[in-house]
């Protein structure tokens, strides 16, 4: 026994594979582990579409509404204010809503299904904080050429009031605008599409 | 008695006759250099504040609950009804911060002195891999109280990862466990903090320690004591200018030990928000997923980073830029030892320039911490009346963060280029007899 040969080459071969098949079985293993820190069926259970009653909003007011625990701006958008927005399109780096971040039936300034109704996913692509309704058209002390829009407090990035991104900012895409519809006059439906559309 | 006490010692010794040279080896016979000054508490205290957040840490967790329906519960709880847990919470609070001062002292330390410099590398390399676990092991701990800072802190430092191009949204979500932070966050987060990085800590304290006491600790002269003359009161082989670990400097570092205590109790019963630099007026606010916080910001010791990520624009349709450049100001430092490669250590003997750009570094980290924590915003418009103030303060921190990251460029292009003058370094340290 103690006189035999090794058989070197027979040595690295078995040390190799060796290494490969406990290597595959590491990385096998890895894999529930790292499954189990994904969003659980209960999680995404929890994404139904949400109804909003939007007939006791006032004019130029703001309401808040949960969809999928994330906050869904409806704004009541004046006729001042709509009309202010396409001469922002110089400040903006998407004012025409090229990136995809609203569904195809969502165009324009107004980025709405009716204009005078905003309804906006409100959190900030920067780094998704919820950025504050500062409607007034003055100069505030983050833009002394203030037009009414969205102010992020997390790191000062601006928006105007159909959530169009200014240039300049640390965020780098328009607000997300949700699926939805109008069931009725008074009532939208978050999370679903128009019937034809989407 | 003692012969019993004596009988057990001999008992012990006989069946792991390696406890005791190990004891001497770390202890009794660890010679380090004898001209330590006040700079050379901090490693050591790091280690006090480490066992304060463990023991004040395990008892906490008798208590939190945690999940996103019971923690902020638990915690007031913890505040009001639990006998002396107002100050187990306060001292792994103050405890958390105080963590974060004597790591900064003891990383300057070591950037002032040259203590990462040839041989110890590998000693500072442990440091930054302790550095980073410490952030990791403050921000998670930081969330776990589910107050509304808690919960738009984690939003926002999660959704960091989220501005990396195409894999982003996907990993952000994965890490939440959510669509938002939610109860699968906060409790994945409470065994990472309780669990996961604290023996992922205390196994590279145990590293940083055993690789520190292979090469040698440095001293304020930067002198190698190993190459200096041999022979000591306690041994002719090793250095002259070395003194036994134990008792010498564990008595010193009982002195900063009791110093350092006064200072950690003023703050616990007297001041334990420090004015909301601790802990966070807005994290006494249940979390809230539909408000943030009308200021919103880090606690202090993230500030100097955070403000980095804020001072880069979206460019090219992402946001990643300021999350690339904040990595990189931590994993910059990570390199140190290969850009700065001048051979004297110690700042005592170095170049002007070195003296200067070092002072700038320092100016630098507390300009970016200033506009982290919103000083400058308050500050611009007192000082100078009404300007643009978004525009005053990205010029402020872009040009902190230009000196920060141009310390590192500096030191590469000074140290080798040869540009930097040095003054002759002493064969022994200068306290010698």
């Amino acid at each position: 026994m103690a006189n035999e040969v090794v058989d070197h080459g027979r040595r690295r071969f078995l040390t190799a594979a060796t290494a490969v098949v406990g290597g595959v079985g590491i990385v096998a293993a890895a894999v529930p582990f790292l499954k189990s820190w994904e969003p659980s069926a209960r999680a995404k259970a929890a994404g139904a579409p949400v109804i909003a009653d939007i007939s006791k909003i006032e004019l130029g007011q703001k309401v808040d509404f949960a969809w999928r625990g994330l906050p869904v701006f409806v704004v009541n958008r004046t006729p001042e204010q709509l009309a202010i927005l396409p001469s922002l399109d110089p400040r903006l780096s998407d004012p025409n809503s090229t990136v995809d971040q609203q569904p195809d039936y969502i165009k324009g300034p107004d980025r709405s299904i009716k204009p005078e109704w905003l309804v906006m996913i409100g959190i900030c692509t920067h780094l998704g904080c919820v950025p504050e309704m500062w409607p007034a058209i003055k100069p505030e002390p983050f833009d002394p050429d203030w037009k009414g829009g969205f102010f992020c407090p997390c790191h000062k990035s601006r928006y105007d009031l159909s959530g169009r991104v200014f240039k300049g900012v640390p965020a780098p895409k328009n607000m997300v605008i949700p699926p939805y519809n109008f069931a009725d006059e008074t009532h939208i439906q978050i999370g679903v599409d128009p019937k034809g559309a989407g | 008695m003692a012969n019993v006490f004596t009988r057990m010692g001999d008992w012990v010794v006989e069946r792991s006759p390696g406890m005791l040279p190990m004891y001497r080896k770390h202890m009794t016979e660890y010679y380090a250099p004898k001209n330590f000054n006040l700079w050379y508490y901090f490693g050591s205290l790091a280690m006090l504040v480490l066992v304060n957040q463990i023991v004040t840490g395990i008892f906490l967790t008798m208590n939190y609950n945690p999940s996103a329906a019971g923690a902020f519960d638990s915690v007031e709880y913890i505040m009001r009804d639990v006998e002396w847990g107002w100050l187990i919470r306060y001292m792994h609070s103050t405890g958390a911060s105080l963590f974060f001062v004597v790591v900064f002292l003891h990383m300057f330390r070591g950037m002032m002195y040259g203590s990462f410099k040839k041989p110890r590398e590998l000693v500072w390399l442990l440091g930054m891999l302790i550095y980073l676990a410490l952030m990791a092991e403050a921000f998670m701990g930081y969330v776990l109280p589910w107050g509304n800072m808690s919960f738009w802190g984690a939003k926002v430092i999660i959704s960091l990862f989220g501005t990396i191009p195409v894999i982003g949204s996907t990993l952000v979500q994965w890490i939440m466990g959510d669509y938002l932070p939610a109860d699968a966050t906060l409790n994945r987060f409470f065994a990472l903090h309780v669990i996961a990085l604290p023996l992922v800590l205390l196994l590279l304290v145990v590293l940083h320690l055993a690789a520190l006491h292979e090469v040698g600790s440095n001293n304020p002269d930067g002198v190698e004591i190993k190459k200096g003359p041999k022979g000591n009161r306690w041994d002719p082989l090793k250095p002259a200018d070395g003194i036994p670990f134990h008792p010498y400097y564990t008595v010193k570092d009982l002195f900063g030990v009791g110093v350092f205590l006064m200072i950690a109790a003023f703050i616990i019963f007297f001041a334990p928000m420090l004015g909301g630099w601790f802990l966070e007026h807005d994290n006494f606010i249940r979390a809230n997923n539909l408000v943030t916080p009308a200021q919103i910001k880090p606690v202090w010791y993230f500030t100097p980073f955070y403000a980095i990520v804020r001072m880069f624009p979206a460019m090219f349709g992402t946001a990643v830029w300021g999350v690339l450049a904040m990595f990189s100001s931590i994993a910059v430092l990570f390199a140190l030892p290969w850009l700065d490669v001048g051979e004297v250590k110690s700042i005592r003997y170095r170049g002007t320039g070195y003296k200067v750009a070092l002072g700038l570094f320092v100016f630098a980290f507390f300009g970016l911490g200033a506009v982290g924590t919103d000083l400058t915003a308050e500050l611009i418009p007192k000082l100078f009346g009404h300007v643009d103030v978004t525009f005053w303060e990205n010029l402020f921190g872009r040009s902190m963060t230009a000196i920060y990251f141009g310390y590192f460029v500096f030191l590469w292009l000074y140290t080798h280029l040869g540009w930097e003058k040095t003054k002759p370094v002493p064969e022994r340290v200068t306290t010698h007899d």
